[in-house]
């Protein structure tokens, strides 16, 4: 089969571990993951790589199906075709609550409009963005 | 003799409830021991990564340092002991506390930061010099309790109070087997000389690094220093789970064996009544007939 065997050629694998347990462990085609120097498009034989990983959604492409992971801060390598990801923590889209996800986000803006003290609003401001990612990938799946 | 065995079956019904408590913390601590364990499992990809990656960091770029590499001379050594919050677990909080005091024994000036009620009831009684202490550790510890007990540790070794820090947790080996280890954390023992053995390719890779190599450092050790505590919090969660399921087996095995000797005794007491009656009887109706 020619596309099975294109899709071999295209495949790297990407790990997503976080200090919990493996959220993802796939051969994949391409992933966009947010570095804290932007949004970053990585591909097979890519250059070996270390960054540092903002709070954002990993979107990767497996079998020409989209995926999404929310993730928290934290590094991530790629060396050999293998892309690993060590965020904080990660949940996929298809996982999060978006009910809950929305709470998070409407607690935070709150917060954050109180505005009391710098470390408080700091905080605030990374819940929400947190919220905000968690938010973006769940709906992310839902509308495919 | 009726009163004697009334006692007895009064006995018998205490210990029985006692084993139901047993038995059921026993079934409690498996299914909890079950999860322990896999958390375990789960958490050790995540270290194991990231030391690796901090290797291969250090190995590409030689020059970089940080404050947590530098070895400084020993004045205050600070031990971080884990034990259980509950008791009923056999020796498992004996056993890791023998071990911290027999570290503590050696140094001049030391330090305890205390996870756990039972030991900080123990190291508090004995006057140890408590830096800190973590209660409530819960049944399923959570990645921001071990950041809590980072932060607190990265803080004393910066602040100059230890100038060393070890973990003394117990290691979970299987069901039947945990034993008690000392870990050292910091200073973070600088991975550069590791040359000759591991010179593959892949750790002197070219790397790119974004934004800099001092920067991804910043970033990583305090995910490692909180992933070894995690591990350590975990370690002694499922060790505290297999002592307290093994200790409270036997707790069980125990009160089943007295139930059946006293059940034992009892029915001897019975019968010697019953045949003590007949005789009385049998010879009462030997009186009439003489």
């Amino acid at each position: 089969m020619a596309e099975k065997d294109k899709a071999k050629w295209s495949n790297f694998k990407l790990e997503v571990i976080t200090p919990e347990r493996v959220v993802v462990d796939e051969e994949i085609e391409g992933v966009i993951i947010p570095s804290t120097d932007g949004l970053l498009g990585i591909l097979r034989n890519h250059a070996p790589f270390i960054g540092s990983l903002d709070i954002g959604v990993i979107k990767y492409v497996r079998e020409g199906q989209h995926h999404y992971v929310a993730c928290n801060m934290g590094v991530f390598e790629m060396s050999g075709n293998v892309l690993r990801v060590l965020p904080d923590t990660a949940e996929r889209g298809e996982r999060i609550d978006v009910d809950r996800a929305k709470q998070a986000e409407q607690r935070a803006q709150k917060r954050l409009q109180q505005k009391r003290q710098e470390i408080d609003a700091l905080r605030a401001e990374l819940a929400l963005k947190r919220a905000l990612a968690r938010l973006k990938a769940a709906r992310a799946v839902g509308t495919k | 003799m009726a009163e004697h065995i009334r006692d007895i079956k009064r006995r018998i019904r205490s210990i029985k409830s006692t084993e139901q408590i047993t038995k059921a913390m026993e079934m409690v601590a498996a299914a909890r021991l079950r999860r322990a364990q896999e958390r375990v499992e789960g958490a050790r990809p995540y270290s194991c990564e990231i030391d690796n990656l901090i290797k291969r960091l250090a190995g590409s770029f030689s020059d970089i340092t940080h404050p947590l590499f530098l070895p400084r001379e020993r004045h205050n050594v600070g031990y971080a002991v884990f034990t259980s919050d509950m008791g009923l677990c056999g020796a498992f909080n004996a056993h890791v506390i023998q071990r911290a005091e027999a570290e503590i024994a050696q140094e001049e000036d030391a330090g305890v930061i205390i996870v756990g009620r039972k030991g900080r009831d123990y190291f508090r009684r004995r006057n140890y010099n408590l830096m800190a202490e973590f209660l409530d550790i819960g049944d399923e510890p959570m990645v921001d309790q071990a950041q809590g007990i980072a932060r607190t540790l990265v803080e004393l070794y910066k602040g100059n109070i230890v100038d060393e820090v070890n973990l003394v947790f117990t290691e979970f080996i299987s069901t039947g087997r945990q034993h008690p280890v000392v870990v050292k954390l910091l200073p973070l023992s600088a991975p550069l000389s590791e040359d000759e053995e591991e010179q593959d390719e892949e750790q002197f890779l070219d790397y790119i690094i974004e934004p800099s190599p001092q920067g991804v450092l910043e970033m990583l050790l305090p995910r490692f220093i909180e992933a070894e505590i995690f591990r350590a919090i975990l370690e002694a969660k499922a060790s505290e789970f297999a002592a307290r399921m093994i200790s409270m087996g036997s707790a069980t095995e125990n009160a089943g064996e007295m139930i059946d000797q006293l059940t034992l005794l009892s029915n001897k007491i019975r019968q010697a009544a019953i045949t003590k009656e007949i005789a009385e009887i049998v010879g009462g109706a030997e009186a009439l007939k003489g």
